[in-house]
């Protein structure tokens, strides 16, 4: 068995480790808060966030910033905080901010790497931050760490508050009615989506973010039909879908973010096809 | 002492008033039928009333010891809830929330209450089922008994039998009755007013002149009288 052979062998590489390691824990955070990005029409603050999120690794990697996160992370954060405040006066106004921001920061960060990169493959650089190429293979042991460290406060966050974001996301009125403090949950969804992002932006890039979050909740939406198996299939299948891309692209030498994202469409139709057999309901 | 009184209230949406000057009082006990014609207004004095959003004049007082975590609410239905992929156990117990504070898991009295209210709407065989594929009367009774988890003393209804056939219409409006009987306050919107007239004890009318009061000083109302004769 030739694959397996090779399997093994690039087993051994630290690097390749390290890259398995990672894609789990980012396909399973990105997972969680899919189902709310998705109902909640916060799927475009997770759009205009990625790309925040692009100026800032921009920005970072002009300055030539040790660790690119300590830029990156405060500067998504604080975007979301800022983009939810505004979607919450008004919802098109919002929208428009959302756009502006997103692809203001979009075009900034093209520029700024555009005229200080001293770099001789520039359209390398912007393509492997926009799509991920193979920046998850050359991560090292500090990143790895702070890469746990974040998801593990993603999950804990997430478990700790899950009744709440429930209660939040399927019905906003009815919760700040019965007094509870809805604007506070809704202020730790972006803080957590704004991790989330910063996080898969080493895995798939940020273009490609948005997938990695909606299609585990489109595909498990599909089958389940209840809040807690939605979410927990999800994460289940995110795992699965970012294990074999990672897999097929280190065999196959294709980009991985891509690939990820590919097998992840997959699973959608696979689940697509099973919910329509399933019952056609 | 009453449950709740607005005072000089104005109200409506980008520094459009669309009410002004509003008075009423509701105590607890009463049951009270918002009524008027569409867009005059009535879903956004509940939003008001709820602190959803800001009055642009005038106060909204809490009486009686009630807080805002004794309220429960009806909205009319959003585009959300028919998408979202929650079972209707999951959603009632989601009404205690108010209750469970920062405690991140629900205790087990919340768990009975919620058991309690399902039972109490008689939609206990629906337990495990999906929300969003419920017809419109069991999906009524569903946010019914999430606003009972919330509160034993005040609801909200936003028309809560619009979309529903005559049959469960009925059926809905003797629960909210039945709930009323047992001592909670009512606050329903409705634009059906012989429904309003026989479960209400007082209505407020907004519309181009408002009028508040019992109903049967509403019947003697040339308002009041006006309304009703053109709908019979
Ligand atoms: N979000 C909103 N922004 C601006 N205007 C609104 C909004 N919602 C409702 N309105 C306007 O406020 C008025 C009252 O609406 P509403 O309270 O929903 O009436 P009702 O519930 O009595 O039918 C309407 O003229 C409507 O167009
Ligand atoms: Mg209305």
């Amino acid at each position: 068995m030739e694959v397996i052979e090779k399997l093994v062998r690039y087993l051994q590489y630290p690097f390749v480790r390290y890259a398995i390691i990672v894609a789990v824990l980012v396909a399973l955070c990105s997972s969680l808060l899919g189902v709310t990005l998705v109902l909640k029409r916060f799927s475009y603050i997770g759009d205009g966030l990625s790309h925040v999120a692009f100026g800032a690794m921009a920005v970072a990697t002009i300055l030539k910033l040790t660790n690119n996160m300590l830029l990156i992370l405060p500067v998504t954060i604080a975007a979301a905080i800022l983009l939810l405040r505004k979607g919450n006066n008004a919802r098109i106004k919002g929208d428009a901010a959302i756009a502006m921001i997103s692809v203001g920061a979009l075009a900034f960060g093209y520029l700024v790497m555009n005229i200080f990169s001293t770099s001789s493959n520039l359209s390398g650089d912007v393509c492997s931050t926009l799509f991920g190429a193979t920046s998850i293979l050359t991560l090292n042991t500090k990143e790895v760490i702070l890469c746990i460290v974040l998801s593990v406060l993603v999950v804990l966050i997430f478990i700790l508050f899950y009744n709440k974001i429930f209660a939040v996301t399927f019905d906003e009125d009815f919760s700040k009615a019965s007094g509870v403090n809805a604007n506070a949950y809704n202020l730790l969804i972006a803080v957590v989506i704004a991790i989330i992002i910063v996080l898969a932006m080493n895995l798939v890039g940020s273009l490609l973010i948005s997938a990695l979050v909606i299609f585990p909740a489109l595909s498990a939406m599909r089958l389940f039909k209840n809040f807690k198996s939605v979410t927990i299939f999800s994460a289940i299948i995110s795992v699965v879908c970012a294990l074999m891309g990672l897999l097929i692209s280190i065999l196959a030498e294709t980009p991985i973010g891509s690939t990820i994202v590919a097998v992840d469409v997959a699973g959608f139709f696979v689940c697509w096809v099973i919910g329509k057999f399933k019952g056609g309901r | 002492m009453a449950l709740l009184k607005a005072e000089n209230l104005t109200l409506g949406y980008d520094n459009q008033a669309i009410i002004s000057d509003l008075n009423f009082e509701i105590n607890a006990g009463d049951y009270l039928c918002i009524v008027g014609e569409n867009g005059s207004g009535k879903s956004t004095l509940m939003k008001t009333l709820l602190h959803l959003q800001n009055a642009y004049g005038g106060n909204i007082i809490f009486g009686d010891g009630l807080t805002k975590k004794e309220i429960g609410y009806l909205p009319q239905q959003t585009q959300v809830q028919r998408d979202f992929p929650a079972s209707v156990w999951e959603i009632v117990l989601s009404g205690c929330q108010s209750r469970s504070g920062l405690r991140p898991f629900y205790s087990r009295e919340e768990k009975k209450l919620a058991m309690e209210s399902i039972e109490r709407m008689g939609i206990g065989h629906l337990k495990g089922r999906c929300y969003r594929e419920l017809s419109g009367g069991q999906q009524q009774r569903v946010l019914l008994a999430r606003a009972l988890c919330a509160t034993r003393k005040l609801i909200l209804l936003d028309e809560p039998v619009a979309g529903l056939d005559p049959i469960v219409t009925a059926e809905m409006y003797s629960v909210i009755k039945e709930l009323n009987d047992e001592g909670i306050t009512i606050i329903m919107i409705s634009h059906d007013i012989s429904a309003a007239l026989k479960y209400a004890t007082h209505i407020l009318h907004i519309g181009e002149k408002v009028f508040f009061g019992t109903k049967s000083s509403y019947l003697e109302s040339p308002m009041g009288r006006m309304f009703v004769g053109e709908e019979v």
